[in-house]
């Protein structure tokens, strides 16, 4: 069972930070298929956030495929996320990062403003994808 | 379904105007915040939705009912008052029996629940009780009655933190488990964001603003770019607040239709960004209130 | 709302009844003594005057102890927020704790008052076999508001002043002051303006003879202003004035009979004298009117000042349930 939290300078509304959640943790294979999801009220319980944000999340998820709530019961996980395929595209991935990552520094940033550039550029594409 | 309808409310004691011109339409099965500073309003608007008070002028329907209109109606609603009053010379025990004599819908077995979840000494004179315990005994009087909305006057404003999250993660359990509208009153903007849906807002006595919480976002932009004269914005803009320095203007907007001027760097706002603007700007132009969804 | 009225009640209630109890032991011991006597004097009176005392303050104590705490308290708590919001209206609300305590009053009244009653049935007696003891008779506005039944109806009246007062100014202290200075005047104002004229009062004329001369009155200058008669034993009496023939009274007395009383430095009058030279006035054609309440008026006047207090309770009952919806 996974734990949620808030972060609240991540820019992201909460739901939206559920939901990216759920996909890390599945991502990370930390939930497999057919794993329940905390339930809303256990969530709520522990964040003091509202139910309907919980609820949309969810719903959100069920959306994509992802999990399916079977009522009564509980949120379930139907499918993963990358698993397998993205462990090959991994080594590709880290090459093109370093080549990046030395083509920032000839271009004179030092580590803070290449962190800058990173983030703010991964968060505005992050909202794009889900907006 | 509607928890609150109010069409031009009003509420006068003798001079002042305590409430004027308030129209609403909160929906069930949500948590609405009601925020303004000190005085706006805010209690009077829940005491009138609670039958406390009569109102002045305009008309108030709260779960279908005129509010205080009988046992009925007084069943429908549950009012946790400012400063979470509580017989002092009564144990916790005693309020719970309170509550089952008062109250037919009354839910013994949830009071009971919860009141050894929150670790309360039934024998325990009410009096004796830290203001965090209190405030719990007054929400679990509130909550046991099975109401189906919830109004709460400030019920952290005297808590501390640990004991303000405590009380708000329980009330949003409880809000999960029986679905239970909520309208809770408060001046810390932070709380609110985390807890509410749905948002109203009350400066000097007249509602500002009122709409679903992610709606608002989603409309609301603050726009700052090189100084310039706010008439040279379009209609549907409108403007809440503005500032200028000798080279800069930014400004706060509310606007359905997206920024298409690329003079302008468009921030998000949060809730209490937005809050904040509205409250300090009583003044600032509004066109006929709306209700945004 | 039964079972939280006695528990918020219990303790005043039990506070006044347990006195009551006290009083109740010492009536009883005592009591026994007091058969037979036809002397009351010492011990037997002050006891007396004391259980007058307590019923007369009984009324004011419950008003303010019972009957204002029950909406100011609430108010001033801020409880009224609490207890209004259960299932339960403010006018049933209201309706319970009023009643719950006008009915504990009435029966405190009543209870006292009938102990009293058995404890001083030898004085009764004596009052109304002896006119020379006036001051003892119940019906006398002294002692008429602390026996009978009419003590049932102050206290009911006391009680619902209290909330009244209580729901109008919403302050614990200031209502009771109020309501002490209320109640009090009202029971100035009732045996003065009300009590005498419910009942038609008997009137007769009396002539007056040497026998029936019981007090001469005269000012410092030595001028007789007016004389009484023997009055019957056990009543009210009203009026015991002089009137000349044509039914008017008259004081100071006619020239005709002043000389009767010696002038000051004169000596000491002889009351023979006086008196055989005053019935003169019988002479002239002046008579002594009287105007009383004999004894027997005593219940009916009892039935008639308790049922107006009662009906005195309810308008102020009337008055608390409406100015209580608009209470906040």
């Amino acid at each position: 069972m996974i734990e949620f939290h808030l972060d609240g300078g991540s820019g992201l509304s909460p739901y939206q930070q559920l939901v990216r959640q759920v996909r890390h943790a599945l991502r990370l294979g930390l939930l497999h298929e057919g794993d329940q999801l905390p339930k809303v009220k256990d969530v709520v319980a522990a964040l003091a956030i509202n139910p309907n944000t919980v609820l949309k999340a969810y719903r959100e998820l069920e959306h994509d495929g992802l999990v399916a709530a079977r009522p009564g019961v509980g949120t379930f996980v139907t499918a993963t996320l990358g698993g397998g395929g993205s462990l090959a595209a991994l080594g590709p991935l880290r090459q093109d990062l370093r080549r990046w990552l030395g083509k920032a520094r000839r271009a004179g940033l030092d580590e803070e403003s290449i962190e800058a550039l990173f983030l703010s550029t991964f968060r505005s594409a992050a909202r794009e994808d889900i907006a | 379904m509607t928890a609150l309808r109010a069409q031009s409310l009003g509420k006068k004691y003798k001079r002042r105007w305590a409430l004027t011109g308030c129209t609403l339409d909160v929906p069930a099965g949500h948590v609405t915040g009601l925020v303004g500073p000190n005085g706006a309003g805010k209690s009077t608007l829940l005491n009138l939705a609670a039958g406390m008070l009569r109102p002045t002028t305009g008309t108030i329907e709260v779960c279908g009912g005129v509010p205080g209109s009988g046992p009925a109606q007084l069943a429908k609603v549950g009012f946790v008052a400012q400063n979470t009053p509580v017989y002092a010379g009564l144990t916790v025990d005693e309020h719970l029996r309170l509550g089952a004599h008062l109250n037919p819908s009354w839910d013994d077995a949830l009071a009971r629940r919860r009141v050894a979840g929150l670790g309360l000494d039934t024998a325990q004179q009410a009096g004796k009780l830290s203001g965090g315990q209190r405030a719990q005994l007054a929400l679990t009087l509130g909550i046991a009655k099975r109401p189906e909305l919830l109004l709460l006057d400030e019920p952290v404003a005297a808590l501390d933190p640990l004991a303000r999250r405590d009380f708000l993660a329980d009330l949003m359990e409880t809000v999960a488990e029986h679905g239970l509208s909520v309208v809770l009153s408060s001046h810390l903007v932070s709380d609110l964001e985390r807890v509410c849906d749905h948002l109203i807002v009350l400066v000097e006595s007249q509602v500002r603003i009122t709409g679903e919480v992610e709606g608002l976002l989603a409309t609301h932009h603050r726009l700052s770019g090189s100084r310039r004269d706010l008439d040279t914005l379009p209609a549907d803009q409108h403007v809440v607040s503005a500032s200028h320095t000798d080279r800069q203007t930014t400004v706060l907007v509310r606007t359905e239709a997206p920024i298409l001027d690329p003079g302008w760097t468009v921030g998000r706002l949060t809730l209490e960004d937005l809050v904040l603007a509205y409250m300090s700007n009583p003044t600032a132009a509004r066109p006929a209130l709306e209700v945004l969804r | 709302m039964t079972w939280l009225t006695w528990r918020q009640f219990r303790i005043p209630a039990l506070a006044v009844y347990a006195a009551l109890a006290a009083v109740g032991v010492v009536l009883a011991i005592t009591g026994p003594d007091l058969v037979g006597r036809t002397e009351f004097t010492g011990d037997a009176e002050s006891l007396y005057t004391g259980t007058m005392l307590a019923m007369y303050l009984l009324p004011a104590v419950l008003g303010v102890f019972w009957g204002v705490p029950m909406v100011t308290r609430e108010l001033e708590t801020g409880t009224h927020n609490l207890v209004w919001n259960q299932t339960v209206t403010r006018g049933r609300w209201l309706a319970v704790k009023l009643g719950t305590g006008a009915l504990a009053a009435a029966l405190a009244a009543g209870l006292l008052s009938l102990a009293v009653g058995w404890w001083a049935s030898p004085i009764d007696t004596m009052a109304s076999a002896q006119p020379e003891n006036a001051l003892w008779t119940r019906i006398s506005p002294a002692l008429f508001g602390a026996r009978g039944i009419a003590p049932i109806g102050y206290a009911v009246f006391a009680l619902v002043l209290g909330v009244a007062v209580g729901i109008l100014l919403r302050r614990t202290v200031a209502a009771m002051a109020v309501t002490l200075v209320v109640f009090a005047a009202v029971q100035l104002l009732v045996p003065v303006l009300v009590r005498p004229y419910v009942l038609p009062a008997t009137e007769e004329a009396v002539t007056i003879t040497g026998e029936n001369i019981t007090r001469i009155t005269g000012n410092q200058a030595g001028v007789i202003e007016s004389i009484d008669v023997a009055e019957p034993s056990g009543a009210w009496v009203l009026t015991n004035e002089t009137v000349d023939p044509s039914g008017a009274a008259v004081s100071p007395l006619p020239d005709a009979v002043q000389g009767c009383m010696p002038a000051p430095g004169e000596g000491l009058p002889d009351r023979q004298t006086v008196v055989g030279c005053l019935t003169q006035l019988s002479d002239l054609g002046y008579q002594q009117r009287l105007e009383y309440h004999p004894a027997d008026d005593f219940w009916p006047l009892q039935w008639i000042e308790t049922a107006f207090f009662l009906a005195l309770s309810a308008l102020l009952a009337r008055f608390c349930f409406r100015r209580l919806r608009h209470l906040s």
